[in-house]
């Protein structure tokens, strides 16, 4: 089945926002980002916390809004279809049935009294028709694929019964039950020790390659992104300030703030006891953005036009930026 | 400041000073309390003075709110039972929190075989259905205004010992207190100076829904026939007497019940907000 | 089990206080049993003649252990008003007390936990503000109000149902039902609020955890979400609630009782402290206590059965 027009990307997105009404005013946690992402691709999206990465992707599928008094804008596209025109219903079943999600922390994300058999296996029988006999037994293979030993005692044990890493196996098997088009993983592996976190990213590049998904992964890490994403999408303060294939960017970073993401990360070539560089300063207060860059209070490179004006993602052969000054120019001392 | 994560702050609902909400229950609350201490100078017949030729009068301009079965005027006998249910209802958790205060600050305080005994204490007491346990106090103690507040105190004991010790422990690690230790300050200083301050807001909140609880509990000794003793009136006592006459005087019941519900709904809402103000955590309940 | 071998120890524990605490205040407080039965004109001799029979003239603490004793074989004494074994006394009425409550608490869970999750559908919408008013509105009228302005409404007003009376089972179903469903409403309608508010503020709580997102993100339906997901992990503090509110509603059902005339325990007690039948009186008040201690274990209990995250704790270490 393959609704897609040929060559058309998977997911397309078009200035999403995401606003939220405070007592300050309005906040603009995600404004104005667009992207897309083709079938069997991984989309690496990076950030701080509070960048707007999490909002983002969880706006694009309807699960920011309701209650919390946001205000969603924007086009967002899957197959072509666009998800914004879709009744509550069938906004719903293509939810359950063509996208799946992998949360940040395995303890707050699973049901603490339900079993985890059942967890898996009531998106099938919602999303794909099975009774449940049948999700039970596809339950237990899910767990088998996910690397769970002994899956027939796991399914019928809760999820406290069960490690971190465990758990987050089970979110995984949770989230590709229904063979989905697209995979998220907000955060996967933060909230998990650092033994196990390589253990899981491997897990969910081997689902995403053996099944074809696409897959966005989100995380404040450029290295988690390093290995696992085929492209690379940089956010900071609700906007998307640079994007390029991961090559790209760990080849030579443009925009100032991604440069200074890579500084943060330790290298095996450092001699050791190098000092990490840390940003200096704090992101920007989204409820009240000045004129200008959002990242030049806290730029090495910026100059006064940073300071009046804001620079626009601006394209250069296939890859994007958001600076006056980029790196690997006149304007950028970096070059 | 302007550099702090922001966050999509739910808006504070703490804006209007003085709102409806809080103004009309303060004004109700008011009156009932004026009119309780001014009983006796502004000129009403005596609650207990019996016309029964002029019986189950509805309201009318020589009787305000009428007359129950004896033929004696409500509006005297609701403002005096009104002091009744006042007297009750503040002193009995006034005297209810000194003790259950004073154990369960000890509990949170000591801990250990101190609080292993209080909290034994309360769950003892806390074993009896509440209206069960006036009902036999004030059977046997015999029934006055004095022994039904005293029962009724006995039974807010447990409440107030509970609300003490969990603020006490919650205070009793910070570092003024700690420092206060350094220094030398013996048990009984800092119990009255460093921590009974820090407790004192959240147990005066307490004890304004603790009034609203206790006058619904003497209503209900009073209208069982247990309560205050017959001649004196009392709401809960005015509502029992009604009721035999709901067919043809249905007034006798339902004024002294309607004044009732206005004065303990007005004291739930000026205790929830004064919880509120104390405790912003709690206030969901 | 370690766990529960502590807490049936708990229970004994609290079981013998509150008997010895009733017995205490039974018999330290003023007024004596002789004179009681035989009245204020019996001269001296008759009356410690009579102490002499009932025991009365031993130690309290002897006297004490000696009722604990019968009590545990299921003798409570016999009445000295109508010579009626109390614990036959107390059997006979059970069953309407326990009808009027179960009753009660049907109707207010009924009306609670739906309100709740109608509630949090739109937290602060129209149905929201409508049902806090109501609860608020209900918290501040005691049952024994709330029983008159029923019997007033549908007894007096509407004349539908029967103002007083009761009518056993075997008097036909609906009889029986139309006698205890004005009781029933009196005492559930003022339970519901609390648990409604219990409910939604957890309720809320839950719905802000991520399991939530993932419940909707596989597709659920929003009233699938509330029940399947939200509902069970939001209710242990309503379970806490409702056992605790059980004390109230036994001393809410002495009440009832009283104004509906139903032949229930709290209407024996209630007969017993204006008659000074203090054997009634010790009987019933100990029963009651004891009731409600054993019903809190049970509810400490029914945690462990929903929340499987106790039951590991409790059970297996």
């Amino acid at each position: 089945m393959s609704g897609a027009v040929s060559g058309g990307p998977l997911l397309s997105v078009r200035d999403a926002r995401v606003g939220f009404g405070t007592v300050r005013g309005l906040l603009r946690a995600v404004d104005g980002v667009s992207f897309d992402l083709q079938a069997g691709r991984t989309l690496g999206i990076v950030g701080e916390s509070g960048s707007g990465k999490s909002v983002l992707v969880r706006s694009l599928i309807g699960l920011v809004g309701t209650g919390s008094g946001a205000i969603v804008g924007g086009e967002v596209r899957l197959d072509g279809q666009d998800l914004r025109g879709l009744s509550a219903a069938s906004f719903r079943h293509l939810l359950g049935r063509d996208i799946g999600i992998v949360f940040q922390d395995p303890m707050t994300s699973l049901n603490p009294v339900m079993k985890i058999g059942r967890q898996i296996g009531e998106g099938l029988r919602l999303n794909r028709g099975l009774d449940s006999a049948a999700a039970a037994r596809r339950a237990v293979e899910l767990l088998v694929e996910v690397g769970i030993p002994e899956p027939e005692r796991r399914a019928s044990q809760y999820p406290h019964e069960l490690s971190g890493g465990m758990r987050q196996r089970v979110a995984i098997a949770i989230a590709i039950a229904c063979e989905p088009k697209l995979l998220i993983a907000d955060e996967p592996t933060t909230a998990l020790d650092v033994t196990v976190q390589r253990q899981i990213l491997d897990l969910l590049q081997r689902e995403q390659r053996e099944r074809g998904m696409a897959m966005i992964l989100i995380t404040h890490d450029l290295g988690v992104a390093a290995g696992r994403a085929d492209d690379i999408m940089v956010m900071y303060a609700g906007r998307a300030v640079e994007m390029a294939t991961t090559r790209e960017i760990f080849r030579g970073p443009r925009m100032p703030y991604t440069e200074a993401l890579l500084r943060s990360l330790p290298r095996l070539t450092d001699p050791t006891h190098t000092r990490l560089s840390a940003i200096p300063g704090r992101p920007p207060d989204l409820a009240r953005r000045g004129t200008g860059c959002s990242f030049a209070p806290r730029c090495t490179y910026r100059s006064g036009r940073c300071e009046a004006e804001e620079p626009v993602l601006s394209r250069e052969g296939g890859r994007g930026f958001a600076c006056f000054n980029p790196l690997g120019t006149s304007g950028g001392a970096g070059a | 400041m302007s550099a702090s994560a922001a966050e999509p702050a739910i808006v504070a609902r703490r804006g209007r000073p003085l709102s409806w909400a809080l103004a009309l229950p303060l004004a109700w609350v008011a009156l009932v309390v004026f009119l309780a201490i001014t009983a006796d100078w502004i000129g009403l017949p005596d609650p207990a003075a019996q016309e029964l030729i002029l019986r189950r009068k509805p309201p009318s301009a020589e009787f305000l709110l009428g007359t129950d079965n004896l033929g004696r005027d409500m509006l005297s006998r609701i403002i005096y039972g009104g002091r009744t249910s006042l007297i009750v209802g503040i002193c009995a958790p006034f005297f209810g929190f000194l003790i259950g205060g004073a154990i369960g600050m000890s509990a949170g305080y000591f801990r250990g075989k101190v609080d292993l005994l209080a909290v034994g204490f309360i769950d003892i007491l806390l074993a009896f259905p509440t209206l069960v346990l006036a009902l036999t106090f004030v059977a046997y103690l015999g029934q006055s205004l004095f022994n039904v507040t005293l029962a009724l105190g006995i039974l807010s004991i447990p409440a107030a010992a509970r609300v003490s010790r969990a603020n006490t422990l919650a205070w009793a690690n910070r570092d003024f207190v700690l420092a206060a230790r350094t220094i030398g300050a013996s048990n009984w200083r800092i119990l009255t100076r460093e921590i009974l301050p820090n407790v004192l807001p959240a147990m005066f909140a307490f004890w304004l829904v603790a009034v609203s609880v206790i006058i619904v509990a003497e209503g209900a000794l009073s209208f069982l026939g247990l309560g205050i003793p017959a001649p004196q009136p009392s709401w809960g006592g005015m509502i029992a007497d009604g009721r035999e006459a709901l067919d043809v005087a249905p007034h006798t019941a339902l004024i002294p019940a309607a004044v009732m519900f206005l004065t303990v709904l007005s004291l739930n809402f000026l205790g929830d907000m004064v919880r509120n103000l104390v405790d912003p955590r709690r206030s969901a309940l | 089990m370690h766990w529960l071998a502590r807490q049936a120890l708990r229970l004994i524990v609290v079981l013998f206080c509150v008997t010895l605490l009733t017995f205490l205040i039974v018999n330290i407080l003023p007024g004596d049993v002789a004179t009681a039965i035989l009245g204020g004109l019996a001269t001296p001799e008759d009356l410690a003649g009579l102490r002499a029979d009932l025991g009365l003239d031993r130690p309290m603490l002897v006297r004490y252990f000696d009722w604990l004793g019968s009590a545990l074989s299921g003798d409570l004494g016999r009445s000295h008003r109508s010579g009626e074994p109390v614990a036959q006394a107390i059997a006979d009425r059970l069953p309407v007390s326990l009808q009027l409550m179960v009753m009660a608490q049907v109707i207010a869970l009924g009306v609670a936990v739906p309100a709740a999750l109608l509630s949090v559908r739109r937290p602060g919408g129209l149905f929201d503000r409508l049902s806090a008013s109501a609860a608020f509105g209900f918290l501040a009228t005691p049952s024994f109000m709330l029983g008159i302005l029923l019997i007033y409404l549908f007894s007096v007003t509407l004349d539908l149902l029967p103002a007083t009376g009761f009518s056993p089972m075997s008097e036909g179903l609906w009889a029986n039902f139309e006698s205890m469903i004005l009781p029933a409403l009196s005492l559930g309608l003022i339970e519901w609020t609390v648990l409604m508010r219990v409910l939604r503020s957890d309720l809320l709580t839950t719905l802000k955890e991520d399991f939530i997102l993932l419940a909707r993100a596989k597709g659920l339906p929003p009233w699938r979400v509330l029940l399947q997901h939200a509902l069970r992990p939001s209710s242990f503090t309503l379970i806490t609630v409702v056992g605790l509110n059980i004390g109230g509603l036994i001393g809410g059902a002495v009440i009832v009782e009283q104004i509906f005339a139903l032949p229930g325990v709290g209407r024996l007690l209630l007969g017993g402290i204006f008659n000074r039948d203090l054997i009634l009186v010790q009987g019933t008040v100990s029963f009651i206590a004891a009731g409600f201690v054993l019903v809190n274990f049970l509810v400490d209990m029914l945690y462990a059965v929903l929340d499987p995250r106790v039951r590991h704790v409790r059970f297996r270490s």
